[in-house]
């Protein structure tokens, strides 16, 4: 910081030591200016900013101390160094608890007086630095706005605002692509937790083993190829939030030592003996149905409270097909920026076959399309044919088709809508689950 | 503008310090130097309970009744120095000023409890005569650790520093230098 940019204000009502001092700042570069007494500190500090003020304890009328916490009414962010004699370091005690910076004793050794303005100086940086970051979060959280407009999304907007202000565990449920991740995102910037680090670990990812060293970290040495200690994700989201994705997807193994975790939260690394204690805040995510999985023994029950305290069911696209115009132009814009393309927006033809579209793939399929269609279109708008679909089914379009092609087609648009629960699928079908199951089969359907 | 800056010693202070003083100002600053025939009475300024001379008003008696041609005037002086704030003082100058007063009292190897080091101790003396004077000369502490005019509180500071000026320092000295040779 160029010392010019740095004002001190000195207070001590003897002339020798105001001089001083002050020929000792100007020497410095500093802005330098001096009071005799607490009133004209104060009238000083009301007409500009100082950066620190050197005050005296002792003075006729308003003592030091005094001052000092008029100064910090009327400029919190200044800091105060106190000056005093040896016989009143208990008072410059007592100023340190009311917020100043430092004392230092009289006769001053000038080089202790330069560490102090020089450390002073050192925090006011990274004060404004701290600042400047929490500005820059704040932009950041509101840069990756949730676009939709319906009652669904309005009212999980509503209850993302509700449950960021506390710190109960959250769990989004919503098809594949809907946006989940966002929405855990969106809880984590609105929280108290948003200067800590949001992690997120996709659980399905992960083999068992490899998971739970993700989690927990390990020590050197715990299993071959472990050449060094390595923290856990858990353990990296200390203060902050962590994210589990594709919860449905753990073994029941991994359930029970989340459970622990979630229920103490202290861990070992694998292959360490020392617990480890972490303060998180826990928000969950699948497209599976849980409450199936529990009755089928597939999810421990005793987790699945732990996770569900507060949900969030997101809808799928097909379901607020209102928003998906405002969704659609915030991903030309976006789109068009990176790729450095200009475009004014879709057709309305475009529009109307996007809305007419099932989206059984989400936001996520929505994206694409986009993304596609602005490599592919040649004017300034995007048009109808430039869009294309290549998920299972498409609502709008009809031909003349063998059977199979069309029951392939309505069964996988099926399965995607419920998330592959093979017992809904079937109900809805109206046929027994081995029937489904072999019809998976025979049409190599896949997840 | 023809002057001088007049070199003052103040209490019994080695010739060959003066001397060294003397070359040191025509070498860095091109200026012309005499040594002024007023004596100062230190007793005035001397304080019995810290041991020490009072500094501020030492410089006081130093620029009272300046020789009509001095450019500046150094006040020599191998006590030591204080003003009532500060524990000790290397040497004291008035920004823009004309004068100065330097102590060699605490650059001397013997004041840390070792053996003399004569070459060692000269460069600190070079060092701090270059540094007082060029803030009589309106030059600020220079953020260049080795620039003569980085602030030093303690002597390894001064030890670190060279017995040149920054390419800054030496331009801003030189612009208040040119019209007075």
């Amino acid at each position: 910081m160029d010392p010019q940019n740095v004002g001190i204000l000195i207070v001590d009502d003897e002339y020798s030591v105001r001089d001083s001092l002050c020929s000792w700042f100007l020497a410095d570069g500093y802005r330098v200016d001096t009071a005799a007494d607490a009133t004209e500190a104060l009238d000083k500090l009301q007409k500009s900013p100082w950066d620190i003020v050197l005050l005296d304890i002792k003075m006729p009328g308003m003592d030091g101390i005094e001052l000092q916490r008029r100064i910090k009414k009327i400029a919190p962010k200044t800091i105060t160094i106190i000056i005093t004699a040896f016989a009143s370091v208990d008072t410059a005690i007592q100023a340190l608890k009311d917020g100043a910076f430092d004392y230092i004793c009289k006769p001053i050794d000038p080089d202790e007086l330069s560490h102090l303005v020089r450390n002073a100086i050192d925090r006011m940086r990274l004060v404004d630095e701290n600042i400047h970051l929490k500005e820059r979060v704040e932009e950041l959280s509101a840069a990756d706005d949730i676009i939709g407009e319906t009652p669904a999304m309005n009212s999980v907007r509503q209850m993302i605002v509700e449950v960021a202000k506390t710190d109960a565990t959250v769990m989004i449920r919503g098809e594949s692509g809907t946006g989940k991740e966002l929405i855990a995102r969106a809880i984590h910037l609105n929280s108290n937790r948003r200067y800590f680090p949001l992690v997120s670990i996709n659980c399905g990812a992960y083999p068992e083993g490899l998971l739970e060293s993700e989690l927990f970290g390990h020590e050197k040495g715990a299993f071959t190829g472990a050449q060094y200690q390595r923290k856990g994700k858990l353990e990296i989201a200390n203060k902050g939030t962590i994210f589990f994705d594709e919860i449905g997807d753990i073994s029941p193994k991994m359930q029970m030592d989340l459970l622990r975790v979630l229920e103490t939260k202290h861990f070992t690394r694998l292959g360490g003996n020392k617990e480890i204690g972490a303060d998180f805040r826990v928000i969950s995510a699948t497209n599976r149905n849980l409450e199936e999985m529990v009755k089928e023994a597939a999810f421990r029950e005793d987790l699945y409270y732990r996770l569900n305290v507060f949900m969030i069911n997101l809808p799928p696209l097909r379901d607020r097909a209102a928003d998906i115009p405002l969704i659609a132009d915030y991903l030309l814009k976006k789109y068009s920026l990176s790729m450095n393309r200009k475009f004014e927006g879709f057709s309305r033809a475009a529009v109307d076959r996007m809305m007419q579209y099932s989206w059984p793939g989400n936001v996520r399929e929505l994206r694409n399309v986009i993304e596609r269609a602005l490599v592919v279109a040649k004017g300034l708008r995007v048009e109808e044919s430039d869009l294309s679909f290549p998920s299972a089914v498409d609502g709008v379009k009809s031909s003349l088709r063998p059977l199979d092609d069309v029951e392939r087609e309505h069964i996988a648009a099926v399965l995607n809508q419920l998330a592959w629960n093979i017992s809904r699928a079937a109900e809805v079908l109206a046929i027994d689950r081995a029937t489904l199951y072999n019809k998976i089969k025979k049409y190599d359907l896949r997840k | 503008m023809a002057g001088f800056v007049y070199l003052f010693r103040l209490g019994k202070v080695d010739p060959a310090l003066l001397d060294l003083a003397e070359r040191c100002i025509r070498d860095q600053f091109r200026l012309p130097t005499r040594i002024a025939a007023r004596k100062i009475d230190l007793a005035p300024t001397f304080d019995s309970v810290r041991n020490q001379y009072h500094s501020t008003k030492l410089l006081r008696e130093v620029i009272t009744d300046p020789p009509g041609d001095a450019l500046r005037l150094l006040g020599l002086t191998e006590v030591d120095l204080f003003i009532p704030i500060f524990t000790f003082l290397f040497g004291e100058a008035q920004l823009h000023g004309p004068g100065t007063i330097l102590s060699v009292h605490r650059l001397r190897h013997r004041f840390y409890g070792l053996p003399e080091n004569r070459d060692q101790f000269h460069e600190r003396v070079r060092k701090e005569v270059m540094h007082e004077l060029g803030h009589t000369f309106g030059l600020v502490h220079c953020f260049d650790p080795v620039c003569a005019m980085r602030s030093s509180t303690y002597v390894e500071e001064i030890d670190l520093k060279s017995e040149e000026f920054c390419d800054g320092c030496r331009l801003r000295l030189e612009e208040k230098l040119t019209p007075l040779r």
